[in-house]
């Protein structure tokens, strides 16, 4: 494996020794040992041309716990607002040593586009492009609720995980749909029919239209984030008819069965797709998300970056 | 291939190993066993096993996984991270015993010692092995030998053991 552009390359096999990789990664920082040598001298360039936080700085402080060391590149700031092309920024990066790229785009397509062309000779990691894929996401959600409902198993056999809200303009529905399936879990999408994709029928989930009837029979329970940003149309009357159907609160929240997890990639709109008791609540997950974060960013990089060939599982 | 080490030889040796650890060490209160996955981890419970019917009382026994600390990482396809797991007490001021089922360029065993300095400072460490087959590119020794085994670069020296082959047999392959 060379890159990681989307969900869809990786076997049931290669996602679940990405898992296993980051559950003794996990283990290991939290004893003793914060920082490993196994990728010094590696160079990590983080090329961010959209706005993030947790993504950024996970995958930084997954890289410089495995002692790599990181370039932070953000689009404000940079020659990409004079308008230099991507390939000319890839070929700059090449020029300068990159062992890997971590690309977040608002294209959809980005990181693929930069895999493809050869531009660049290192691991192209896509950490997010447009409405497309954001399989870094999916995996610490899968890594995260395996942890949590897995009870030992390896991968997510028979696990229900609704996914709610904005899954039109959502890369980490798209990741996760296509991830949880993969592993096993049933998956059911709820949204209002106008945050719903063209074409989602042949998505291996089914679809809701009532998120209270979906309520008691699942397990997990990922609230997506209303992107404004993105919304160049109207897709719903206002806030608080969307808040009213498909808003998760303290009311909704107490017909969940009682080892069902609240989840969330944040960023949250607090008092829009979710109310902010319930994001404080024992039951919510979501800053547990962001650690589990680094290490299944660090077991990517391991996977990625430590080895020659392929082959997870090789152990002479 | 020809046989080296049968499962009854493997018995003897792993049991002297132990009498010469408890010898050298003046017996077992200070002790700490440390086994480098996989075979080196069973190992490593065996002795402990042993050492514990001997002395009369639990032998701490433990995992150290060396994996992220290879210096050899680029040369081979990315490798599984195995368990790590440290007694609870620590390894700090207690005499601690490496043990790994081959001993060979030494390079396992210089990163099982960077490994150590993120887990604590023991006050010693030796180094138990089932074999030492010769070839160091390192000045590394064991403290404890089961068989010493002269080998060619070229051959292999298989290790079997019950634990995970099914079958305890330490056999080399390929021409001397």
């Amino acid at each position: 494996m060379r890159h990681l552009l989307s969900i869809s390359d990786l076997s049931a096999h290669e996602a679940i020794s990405i898992l296993d990789t980051a559950t003794e990664l996990a283990r290991i920082s939290d004893g003793q040992t914060k920082k490993l040598p196994t990728l010094r001298g590696r160079t990590i360039v983080n090329l961010f041309a959209e706005d993030s936080t947790r993504t950024r700085i996970s995958f930084e402080a997954a890289a410089k716990r495995l002692s790599a060391d990181v370039i932070n590149f953000s689009a404000k700031g940079s020659s990409t607002s004079k308008g230099e092309s991507l390939k000319d920024t890839a070929q700059t990066l090449q020029a300068m040593g990159a062992d890997a790229v971590v690309i977040r785009h608002s294209a959809s397509g980005a990181a693929q586009r930069l895999a493809d062309l050869e531009w660049m000779s290192g691991s192209v990691i896509n950490a997010g492009d447009g409405t497309h894929e954001h399989p870094s996401q999916a995996l610490l959600d899968a890594f995260t609720i395996r942890k949590h409902l897995g009870k030992g198993s390896r991968d997510l056999a028979g696990i229900r995980v609704a996914i709610v809200g904005d899954v039109l303009h959502s890369r980490v529905a798209r990741s996760n749909v296509l991830l949880l399936s993969l592993l096993g879990a049933d998956v059911v999408l709820v949204a209002p029919p106008t945050l719903l994709p063209v074409g989602v029928e042949s998505w291996p989930a089914s679809v809701s239209f009532d998120f209270d009837s979906v309520i008691p029979n699942v397990d997990a329970i990922m609230m997506l984030r209303v992107q404004q940003e993105r919304m160049t149309d109207l897709f719903f009357p206002n806030s608080r008819e969307y808040s009213r159907y498909f808003g998760l609160n303290s009311e909704r929240m107490s017909k969940m069965a009682t080892h069902a997890i609240v989840m969330h990639p944040g960023p949250m709109n607090r008092g829009l797709e979710i109310s902010a008791d319930v994001a404080d609540s024992a039951r919510s997950v979501i800053v547990e998300q962001v650690t589990n974060g680094v290490n299944v960013r660090m077991a990517i990089l391991y996977v990625l970056l430590a080895g020659g060939a392929l082959e997870v599982g090789a152990n002479s | 291939m020809s046989v080296a080490l049968s499962a009854q030889d493997m018995s003897r040796a792993l049991t002297r190993i132990s009498h010469e650890i408890l010898e050298k060490n003046h017996g077992s209160t200070n002790l700490v066993l440390l086994g480098i996955p996989t075979r080196g981890a069973h190992l490593a419970s065996r002795i402990s096993t042993i050492m514990s019917g001997i002395e009369g009382r639990e032998i701490p026994v433990g995992t150290l996984d060396i994996t992220l600390y290879r210096d050899d990482l680029r040369l081979r396809p990315p490798r599984t991270i195995m368990a790590t797991s440290i007694p609870a007490f620590g390894v700090e001021g207690r005499d601690l015993i490496l043990i790994d089922d081959v001993l060979f360029s030494g390079r396992t065993i210089r990163a099982a010692l960077d490994a150590l300095g993120e887990v604590g400072r023991p006050a010693s460490v030796q180094l138990a092995v089932l074999i030492d087959r010769g070839h160091r590119q390192l000045p590394i020794r064991a403290d404890f030998v089961g068989k010493n085994l002269p080998t060619s670069r070229e051959q292999t020296v298989k290790v079997q053991i019950e634990e995970v082959d099914g079958t305890d047999e330490v056999t080399i392959e390929g021409q001397g």
